[in-house]
């Protein structure tokens, strides 16, 4: 057993659908080949709450709340290389196409106006909830982000690829094929 | 053929016909220059900028610009496609380019050439500017948070149609359009049909046919099979 120091990684979902987090298992078997390398901090596969001192740090999703912005800025603030991996952590992604519409529009009409809804039915106002943000922004608008992994999800392959690049030290490289926006 | 005119390319010698500008003759020996507005078809407009290329040091459009001998034309290099990158940059964040609920996904020329050049990031804020759709037309859709203002449409409509359909208007970032030739400003109150060459003519995906969305599935569409760097120098 090689006495190497594992590099530390977290993981987390902002306004992201789990998707990524779904394409990532999706390296199979590659998964124990990782895990020679890295051990996990806080992630869904370890389900630790708060993210400690890191090596690396896998953002999917945007920033459509308060919570998200609280999330990544604790992961900005542990993580030495950040990556923004997915289409909504790149660019809002689907959650972002309610920006051109009003907030508050957008919950009457879910919550109040819509038909099909029970009786009494108001806008929920739970303070355990966190406030929605006006507008869902890309995480590189909030904090510094080293890398960017595209796609939605990005295959499995490009974050193999985009991994193993990262971890050999050089500047991840997706050629034809692993690069896509969609 | 010692005396045929000829430019460098990269330092490659290419042959060109009095006329003739770079990016034709480039176009003509299987060369990509990176491009979005120009269309071998049509007239240059010269408004992307994504062709620019150095001519002998100077910074200039190679879709406008006549080639000519003596002339040393640098393309492919880190400080233009660094420099191009920023231009898709530009488009991809004045825009709402959500790919993964776009038809055009797979067959797009923005998105195959930010593909090209490395683009991993949209890199600066978005402006998410809200642009109307317009779906009036029986056959065909229009949505224009996709609009690069390539006027490829305009030129396709007016030149090859005859029919004006489409116009240029507007001023400035967030005024500058097309807008629909008919007294409503929708395209359901033109003569517009589905087999015009402006309907095909879209780089992007703002004009698209009705009920053929996603028939192509992912892995077999344009530029899922070949680089558009590839698809392109070969038309």
């Amino acid at each position: 057993m090689s006495e190497k120091t594992k590099l530390r990684v977290a993981t987390t979902s902002l306004a992201g659908c789990f998707g990524c987090h779904m394409s990532f298992l999706d390296i199979d078997e590659r998964l124990l080949d990782l895990l020679e390398l890295v051990e996990f901090d806080r992630s869904p596969i370890t389900d630790i709450k708060h993210c400690g001192p890191c090596d690396l740090g896998i953002i999917e999703g945007g920033v459509c709340n308060a919570e998200n912005v609280h999330v990544l800025r604790e992961f900005r603030k542990n993580c030495k290389i950040l990556v923004a991996m997915g289409a909504c952590a790149v660019n809002g992604g689907l959650p972002a196409q309610r920006n051109h519409l009003d907030l508050r529009d957008i919950l009457e009409a879910v919550y109040e106006t819509e038909g099909g809804l029970a009786r009494g039915v108001h806008i929920p106002n739970d303070p355990e909830l966190p406030l929605p943000l006006n507008k869902v922004h890309p995480i590189h608008e909030v904090v510094k982000v080293d890398y960017f992994l595209p796609g939605c999800p990005p295959p499995a392959d490009a974050i193999w690829k985009f991994l193993t690049d990262l971890l050999a030290g050089r500047t991840p490289h997706l050629g034809h094929g692993l690069l896509h926006y969609d | 053929m010692s005396d045929q005119n000829t430019f460098l390319l990269d330092g490659e010698e290419i042959p060109f016909v009095p006329g003739q500008t770079i990016m034709q003759a480039a176009q003509a020996a299987g060369k990509y220059i990176p491009h979005l507005c120009w269309h071998p078809e049509f007239k240059p407009h010269g408004s992307c900028k994504l062709c620019t290329v150095k001519v002998n040091g100077r910074f200039g459009s190679s879709c406008t610009m006549e080639a000519a001998t003596g002339q040393n034309v640098e393309n492919r290099t880190q400080e233009l496609d660094d420099k191009r990158r920023t231009l898709l940059q530009l488009l991809f964040v004045e825009g709402n380019h959500f790919c993964p609920s776009c038809e055009k996904s797979g067959n797009c020329l923005l998105q195959a050439t930010a593909y090209d050049l490395g683009m991993m990031t949209p890199h600066f804020d978005h402006f998410y500017p809200d642009r109307p759709v317009d779906a009036s037309h029986p056959d065909v859709m229009l949505d224009f948070n996709r609009c690069i203002l390539c006027s490829l449409c305009v030129q396709a409509s007016e030149l090859a149609d005859k029919k004006f359909v489409f116009v240029m208007g507007g001023r400035g970032m967030r005024g500058r359009k097309i807008i629909i030739n008919s007294e409503s400003g929708k395209l359901g109150d033109t003569d517009f049909a589905v087999g015009d060459r402006a309907a095909s003519i879209c780089p992007v995906g703002v004009i698209l046919r009705k009920r053929v969305g996603f028939a192509v599935p992912y892995g077999e569409r344009t530029y899922d099979k070949a680089p558009g760097s590839a698809l392109e120098a070969a038309k």
